[in-house]
């Protein structure tokens, strides 16, 4: 690979898709360990081909109603509720 | 594109839509809880996969696959032999996953079209791709306070936090996407009315539900001169063109609207050398108008890949297997062939599969003409004057039934079942018979008519000598006398028929 495949504009890039924070240092971090994790999933290239299993296709259920959760069930994991409904900070 | 030439420069809108309809389906696209929330508390109708809980494995419910194989047929699209899903990646509360499953590069759905009438012309527009996703979460922007939570929603600028509901969540969405076929704003409308209608005779989408159409809409102006007589424009001009897209469409009327608006802003920007910048609109149904919107994301940063726990779908002989009923332009030109109607009337009977079911029941019991008088006519045309729809009184289409029998037997006169009994009907909710009873307007009988007929006689002699003397005119003041002694219960034509019996005799 010749391009450095990641450069710290596109580490901020992609963290301010993912909606993280991420402080200088913490970019020039991620930038270089971000060349590493890349560079180690080159070592894939060199995987043979294998069999493999069939390729499944049509996987369907029947429109078929079933039991969801209850609303309490559904909210246990939020850090924060109001009215039934999961709260968070405003968005943009 | 120089500004110095532009003042007089005559301009054509080119418009493209992106059409989000909700699919009418029992379950969520991909699990098994009930689409139906209406009125339901705020999440009482999710699951492990629709809330994007780590491990749970979204399945594809057949209902919505079969629910596009019909659009796609209705449409005139191939199927194509496989088609994938992918996963769309964009941070955002009403999204559990923090992905949205859709289709990417291989929609269940491709090249389509989409035949409609505006203003009495057939427009036939291609139809890009139509592809299957799921709907997100629903979310309230909410402002601190001590109020109830209604009194504290709020626009997202002014909100202090968000609210989330996940009812929605997985709702089988299919979006529509058109070629930029369209030149003028009446013409979205037109078309997204055809569009919800054959929808709805397809049995997939209830335009009644909240939210059910959603349409996002791209809009550019190009020299007018660039358009040939059939309407297409090169390629290259469309590239050159700058383009918004607007977005937050939720209704016709808005699509019209906003795409006016559009159109003139885009035009005074161009007509006084300024350019028009590519971007992302946000139409606000409030003020008609379309505001700028900050657009964070290109299509790269969608980061698309395959969605890897829903294996490929091979449907495309679903096309032979799964039928449709007959469509909205078939059954209009039956309408015309079978019954013998006009090419008007038959449009407006097929104009919603409510309203031609309806006709045929009561043509079936009745008679044709007068079943489509008494439908696209009267019916249609009082429920139009008061801003009702055929679906506010789909329930008392029995009563309609029994008034047009009334008519048919003649038990009272077309012109009171219309203007009086049909009218009161509407306003006060009463069944035919009560305000036939209520006003007085059985038919009178034979004798009182005959007794009416030879006491006008007698009282007039003077019209009468008129009519003698050939004066056309006077007949029909004898009538007015007849039909004054009934209270205009008696048939005027049968009144004219007597009258002249009685005077040549």
């Amino acid at each position: 690979m010749s391009d450095p495949a990641v450069d710290p504009e596109e580490v901020r890039h992609v963290a301010d898709l993912a909606r993280v924070d991420l402080a200088d240092d913490e970019i020039e971090r991620f930038t270089e360990q971000f060349v590493d994790i890349l560079d180690a999933f080159e070592a894939l290239d060199d995987v043979p081909e294998t069999e493999r299993e069939a390729d499944l296709s049509n996987v369907m259920r029947p429109d078929e109603t079933r039991e969801s959760l209850s609303q309490e069930e559904a909210l246990q994991n939020a850090s924060d509720t109001e009215e039934g409904q999961f709260k968070g900070p405003k968005v943009s | 594109m120089t500004a110095q030439a532009s003042e007089a420069r005559e301009l054509a809108a080119v418009i493209g839509l992106e059409v989000h309809v909700q699919l009418e389906t029992e379950t969520k696209i991909f699990c098994g809880c009930s689409t139906d929330v209406a009125d339901a508390e705020p999440n009482t109708h999710t699951c492990p996969v629709c809330l994007g809980l780590p491990g749970a494995l979204p399945v594809v419910n057949e209902g919505a696959v079969e629910a596009a194989v019909k659009v796609g047929k209705a449409i005139d699209a191939d199927i194509p032999e496989e088609t994938t899903f992918h996963r769309k990646n964009y941070y955002y509360p009403d999204l559990p996953k923090n992905f949205q499953i859709t289709q990417y590069d291989s929609p269940i759905c491709q090249d389509g079209k989409l035949e409609f009438s505006v203003e009495g012309e057939r427009r036939s527009v291609d139809i890009r791709r139509a592809h299957l996703e799921e709907d997100p979460g629903s979310i309230k922007h909410v402002r601190e306070g001590s109020g109830p939570l209604e009194s504290r929603t709020c626009s997202i600028e002014r909100a202090d936090y968000t609210l989330i509901d996940y009812n929605r969540a997985g709702t089988p969405l299919m979006e529509i996407v058109t070629e930029p076929d369209f030149r003028a704003p009446g013409e979205v409308r037109s078309f997204l009315e055809k569009l919800e209608e054959v929808l709805e005779y397809l049995g997939v989408f209830d335009a009644t539900r909240d939210g059910s159409l959603r349409i996002d809409a791209n809009l550019s102006m190009v020299d007018a001169g660039e358009v040939d007589d059939a309407g297409d424009i090169d390629e290259s001009v469309l590239e050159d063109a700058n383009r918004t897209e607007v977005k937050n469409i939720s209704s016709h009327k808005g699509a019209e609207q906003a795409l006016s608006f559009e159109a003139s802003r885009q035009r005074k920007l161009i007509q006084s050398g300024r350019a028009v910048e590519q971007e992302t609109r946000h139409f606000n149904e409030t003020h008609g108008n379309t505001v700028s919107m900050r657009s964070k994301e290109e299509e790269k940063d969608y980061r698309y890949f395959r969605e890897a726990d829903l294996p490929p779908l091979r449907v495309s002989h679903w096309k032979d297997e799964v039928p449709i009923p007959e469509l909205p332009d078939a059954r209009r030109e039956r309408f015309v062939t079978e019954y013998g109607l006009s090419e008007e009337a038959a449009s407006k009977l097929t104009s919603t599969k409510q309203v031609a079911d309806f006709f045929e029941d009561v043509a079936e019991r009745f008679d044709a003409n007068l079943a489509a008088t008494w439908v696209a006519d009267n019916l249609l045309g009082e429920l139009n004057y008061r801003d009702m729809a055929i679906t506010d009184i789909d329930d008392r289409f029995d009563e309609v039934t029994r008034l047009v029998e009334l008519v048919a037997e003649d038990e009272i006169t077309a012109k009171n079942a219309h203007e009086t009994v049909l009218r009161e009907m509407l306003d006060t909710g009463d069944d035919p018979d009560t305000v036939v009873d209520r006003e007085g307007l059985g038919k009178t009988s034979g004798d009182e008519v005959q007794q009416a007929v030879v006491d006008a006689i007698d009282e007039n002699p003077d019209a009468v000598e008129d009519y003698h003397n050939g004066e056309d005119g006077a007949i029909n003041f004898l009538v007015g006398q007849v039909m004054q002694k009934t209270g205009g219960s008696a048939d005027p034509g049968d009144v004219n028929g007597l009258l002249r019996e009685e005077l040549e005799s």
